[in-house]
């Protein structure tokens, strides 16, 4: 069969600097929305395993909304719906943070759930045996060993957060994918300029999964 | 040590516990006096580690009372100003030891005293240096328990649970999750603490130990106290035959 296209490294160079600016767009709704989406994780996490039931309801119904329907709907729902009921318009750049945040803070939470779970009952007891209270075992004892085992549960949903930044595109943020498709409307150089953005979203994602790396190394001394 | 004539640190009466539709304590009446080492021996599952476990709370009871040092425990744990008191004078130490693995051996033990008592850091290390010393620990200050053999975990926990100066110690099968060659530095680490006079209440197999150390042994039989007396009393001439049947068990070989 003969070869009918060629690829043009010279159009994929060409497109770096008209890509460039999307990144920090990405990494500040990726970042900005997973930062928020940890604290959130903590908060229904730890509601998640209430010894109170019905502290544990809202947190179960949390969970299941946001982890079970699309980000994408989610995304539109946040920038295309929201505004209807605040009688206001939401930026696309708080939509995309937004969406980011409420997405991956369900999945935290099972993510916390896990890790406060996975550690030995003993540790409690024995804290508790030494006279702290319920709060001081947790914070001093189970939080840091829970912690370190959450790190690459953490590191998953990061990358996964980054990638669906991608999605964010259809409500018009300047992100990665949204600036290939403003520069191939011009150029007509989609094989060239979509392997570039792809590229550049390895770039983050392993660059991330790199310095988790260290950081699990860290945490791990003396484990 | 012999038991003073002094008020009982630890007094249980008509303790009941009930696990669904198991009947875990059966009417416990235990009376231990401040300086006395009492050892309760009992086939696995009869409810030995489950009474000393009571003391501190780390198991609810449904009827009965128990008082130490003062503090009066209610059943189904609701008690907590009281449980935190006896929490913070007694000590235990657990068959899995329970150290805690992202802490070096010296923030192990000082973790108590700085967080429940509010000790200073330079008090509470040099308390911990002493006690890590006593213990034979201290060359091991800055490493990490996994870093440890088990019988030298468990001397450190033992130091952890008496930086907090308790009254009354509690041990869970202290020896049963070590190496046969490591039982006996714990052991000699429990047999100088009670030469020093410490009320402990030992969950143990060491029946060697048991006799040489206790001052009253208690035998526990599906839940219930039916034998007790002098390690003399109990191991040379038990009169129940549970005791008998279980001592004939452990000690033949």
């Amino acid at each position: 069969m003969e070869v009918t296209f060629q690829f043009d490294w010279a159009a994929a160079f060409r497109s770096i600097p008209h890509l460039l600016p999307g990144i920090p767009w990405t990494l500040l709704i990726s970042f900005g929305g997973l930062a928020i989406g940890f604290f959130i994780g903590i908060f229904f996490g730890l509601l998640r395993i209430s010894p109170i039931r019905w502290l544990r309801w809202p947190a179960i119904l949390y969970i299941e909304v946001f982890r079970g329907t699309p980000i994408l709907v989610q995304v539109l729902f946040i920038f295309y719906g929201l505004p209807q009921l605040l009688g206001g318009p939401i930026n696309a750049l708080t939509a995309g943070i937004a969406a980011i945040a409420v997405n991956s803070g369900a999945y935290i939470s099972e993510v916390v759930r896990g890790g406060v779970q996975s550690i030995e009952r003993g540790q409690r007891e024995a804290g508790l045996s030494l006279g702290l209270s319920r709060s001081q075992a947790f914070r001093y004892i189970i939080w840091p060993q829970a912690f370190r085992r959450m790190i690459p549960p953490l590191g998953n949903q990061g990358i996964i957060s980054i990638k669906d930044t991608s999605l964010f595109s259809v409500i018009g943020v300047g992100e990665l994918v949204r600036q290939g498709q403003i520069y191939i409307a011009t150029t007509f150089t989609a094989l060239e300029v979509y392997f570039m953005v792809a590229l550049m979203y390895l770039a983050i994602t392993w660059s991330l999964s790199i310095a988790l790396r260290m950081l699990e190394r860290k945490g791990l001394v003396g484990q | 040590m012999t038991a003073s004539t002094s008020d009982p640190i630890v007094r249980m009466e008509r303790v009941n516990k009930h696990f669904g539709d198991l009947h875990v304590l059966k009417d416990i009446e235990l009376a231990v006096k401040p300086g006395e080492v009492v050892v309760v021996i009992g086939a696995s599952g009869s409810g030995k580690s489950t009474l000393i476990r009571c003391i501190n709370g780390l198991e609810e009871f449904q009827q009965g009372h128990i008082e130490v040092d003062g503090n009066e425990l209610v059943p189904d744990g609701k008690s907590s100003k009281a449980l935190q008191r006896i929490r913070t004078e007694v000590g235990m130490v657990f068959q899995q030891f329970n150290l805690f693995p992202h802490l070096s051996v010296l923030d192990n033990v000082t973790l108590a005293p700085m967080k429940v008592r509010g000790w200073n850091r330079a008090d509470a290390t040099e308390t911990a240096e002493r006690l890590l010393d006593r213990v034979g620990i201290s060359d091991q200050a800055s490493k990490y328990p996994s870093q440890l053999s088990g019988g030298q975990q468990q001397r450190v926990a033992l130091a952890r649970a008496l930086a907090m100066e308790p009254r009354l110690m509690l041990f869970d099968e202290p020896t049963s999750a070590l190496d046969p060659e490591m039982i006996g530095e714990v052991l000699d680490a429990m047999r100088e603490l009670a030469r020093e006079g410490m009320t402990m209440i030992i969950v143990t197999h060491e029946m060697g130990f048991a006799r040489e150390v206790a001052d009253r042994v208690i035998f526990i039989h599906r839940g219930e106290i039916v034998e007790e007396g002098t390690p003399k009393q109990v191991f040379d001439s038990p009169g129940n035959e549970r005791t008998q049947s279980f001592l004939s068990r452990v000690l033949k070989h």
